[in-house]
């Protein structure tokens, strides 16, 4: 069981006695909203991390995709292309770092902070740095829709997932994502095409991003060049706090969506008490570091027992 | 340790001075080649770039850089990374431009900046070394946790206006050249005798180029690498007192630009990514690289947003050039 769960748990139980309006109706629906985003972060980043790699441009591809869809929107195209252009640019990022990756075998952490630059820069040219709106209410309408009592972005979030847990479980990819993360020397002697498939998880990662442009650009009907960027850091340590582990392919979908939870419910708590964002990512920093020593102290324990 | 390997060939020898930056002279003279190719381009594009002022101002910024990428340097021989010095140079500027503006003595305020970067230097190398993190993962955890310091400290606000005597430790001239570019010389100085003729800093290479046969051979990895990340640190610190001095101003987001160029200079300047390999010398030329790029783009009135995404495809190519330099490494070696 991941350090995480209990953490989570009490979590939950303080926010819910110690917060005034932790448990209203209306603040309980915010936190789904507030997690559909991350979620949709999380699930490309836990395979990308199982393959012992790291996406630090993931914000910054999130902020462009939305950037794009707005301009797509503004300039009168409809939904349906606006979404076709931001995955495109999603998905030729995710392509861009898998190729150097997995092709060049260069640092993921280097590469993805090189195409965090471009993508960054890219959003403020297109938008000269100023947010994009005047998009009609077609997306903001989207974004409010309930399909069978659950919200939209709820509902698009949960089939990341799914889709996550399909192609992790069920299908060749999945099996190449935890043999790539354990021995991918072993693959390539093998005469495996793990190249490939290396770069179709970057691939899938960017081309998630795409679809969560949707929600970021719904839910303030505009967009922003760089109001994603930091978001990775969130998806990252829900992974991290998941236990997901860097050093080999081991990975818990589930554990993700645990730490996503967690990190919605500590920074709406903290909301909710009138602490600042700012102070938000030192207590999220805090959190990993408690995660980890009670991870590694756990396993010295094994480790003396066995 | 008189009987280690690596610390026996660490030379008194009488070439001593020349040992200190020999054996990389074709990799370096391809750097200052780069140089004088950019610095002509600039030339023919501009008039205003061969003018006294602006490449002293090349310099200025050229020593902001390389002050934040020299500890980055050691970081990376020693086979580590550490993506918290910008950050670390935001907080530890802002809290030195806290106590300067509190009417304490600027001197009170330098120290500060020091212990501030220094200090954060070592929870990365605690983080790494006592908790065993990838390196680049305690770094990035580290980056947002000083920057949410930095933020929560500045509530939004600037600090600005400092006295004349310690804005010159940015801005000041000394028999015409300025003041920091004093600083990276001398950090050029100690850093390159530091690395190649101490036992220490041997080591440091030793770690970097093979862990395993280092940890053997008796070198005590975690000492040297919790000093790595502090003396980074402590370059982060330094290069906050240079900033702040130079801009008169602190606010929360002066240090993240500056994260990908320091990265950048490193890596153009020839050090492996992949530890063990690489020189100051080089992060210098690199910084000094970096620094046109950027001024020459203000001179040809490019827009500062082009600026992360030039800066982007900067940090691309040196990552590809590190990785050609080590084919052709293991092809020869």
């Amino acid at each position: 069981m991941p350090a995480i769960l209990p953490i989570g748990l009490l979590l939950v139980a303080g926010a819910l006695v110690a917060v005034h309006g932790f448990a209203s109706t209306r603040n309980v629906a915010n936190l789904g909203l507030q997690a559909s985003i991350l979620l949709m972060l999380a699930m490309p980043m836990t395979l990308i991390i199982m393959s012992e790699g790291l996406d630090l441009s993931a914000g910054a591809v999130l902020s462009l995709c939305s950037v794009v869809m707005a301009e797509a929107l503004a300039g009168g195209h409809g939904l349906a292309s606006a979404l076709a252009a931001s995955v495109a640019v999603g998905l030729g990022f995710g392509l861009a770092n898998g190729a150097m990756v997995s092709l060049l075998a260069l640092p993921p952490f280097v590469v993805t902070l090189g195409t965090l630059g471009i993508a960054e820069g890219a959003a403020l040219v297109v938008t000269e740095g100023n947010a994009v709106s005047g998009l009609g209410s077609g997306i903001a309408s989207l974004y409010a829709l309930d399909v069978f009592g659950l919200p939209f972005p709820v509902l698009v979030a949960l089939a990341t997932w799914l889709l996550t847990y399909v192609l992790l479980h069920y299908t060749r990819f999945g099996t190449y994502v935890f043999a790539i993360g354990g021995n991918r020397d072993a693959l390539v002697l093998a005469g495996a095409p793990a190249w490939a498939y290396h770069i179709a998880i970057y691939a899938f990662g960017g081309l998630v991003s795409g679809v969560a442009a949707l929600l970021l650009t719904g839910r303030m009907n505009a967009a922003h060049p760089t109001v994603a960027i930091g978001m990775e850091f969130d998806a990252i340590a829900a992974v991290v706090l998941g236990g997901t582990s860097f050093e080999r392919g081991d990975g818990r979908l589930l554990g993700t969506v645990l730490g996503v939870a967690t990190i919605t419910v500590l920074r709406n708590a903290l909301d909710l008490l009138g602490i600042e964002s700012s102070l938000q990512v030192v207590s999220i920093g805090g959190l990993i570091l408690l995660v980890i020593v009670i991870d590694r102290l756990r396993r010295s324990r094994r480790e003396q027992v066995a | 340790m008189p009987n280690n390997p690596v610390s026996a060939t660490a030379v008194r020898s009488p070439q001593h001075w020349r040992h200190l930056f020999a054996g990389d002279g074709a990799e370096l003279a391809l750097r200052v080649a780069l140089i004088v190719l950019i610095g002509s381009a600039l030339a023919l594009a501009s008039d205003a770039f061969l003018s006294t002022a602006n490449v002293l101002n090349v310099l200025r910024q050229a020593s902001l850089i390389f002050l934040l990428a020299a500890g980055l340097t050691l970081v990376i021989l020693c086979g580590g990374f550490d993506l918290s010095v910008a950050a670390n140079l935001t907080l530890s500027a802002c809290l030195a431009a806290g106590v300067i503006k509190s009417g304490l003595s600027p001197w009170l305020g330098i120290a500060t900046a020091l212990a501030c970067g220094t200090a954060a230097g070592a929870l990365n190398g605690l983080a790494v070394t006592l908790l065993r993190l990838p390196p680049f993962l305690a770094t990035y955890a580290m980056l947002w946790i000083l920057q949410g310091l930095a933020f929560h400290y500045m509530g939004g606000q600037e600090i600005f206006g400092f006295p004349p005597a310690f804005r010159a430790l940015g801005t000041g001239f000394a028999f015409g050249v300025p003041v920091p570019v004093y600083l990276m010389a001398v950090v050029l100085f100690v850093a390159t005798v530091f690395v190649r003729s101490t036992n220490v800093g041997q080591e440091i290479y030793a770690i970097g180029a093979n862990p395993e046969a280092a940890r053997l051979s008796g070198i005590p990895m975690r000492r040297r690498q919790m000093l790595v990340y502090m003396l980074s640190g402590l370059m982060s610190g330094i290069a906050a007192v240079v900033f702040l001095a130079r801009v008169n101003a602190a606010d929360s987001g002066m240090g993240e630009p500056l994260l990908l160029p320091a990265i950048a200079a490193v890596l153009i300047g020839g050090t492996s990514l992949f530890g063990g390999v690489g020189s100051v010398l080089g992060t210098v030329l690199g910084a000094i690289i970096l620094a046109l790029v950027i001024n020459g783009m203000n001179l040809l009135d490019i827009r500062a947003q082009w600026q992360p995404l030039v800066v982007g495809v900067v940090l691309l190519v040196a990552v590809m050039v590190d990785l050609v330099a080590r084919g052709r490494r293991e092809r020869i070696g």
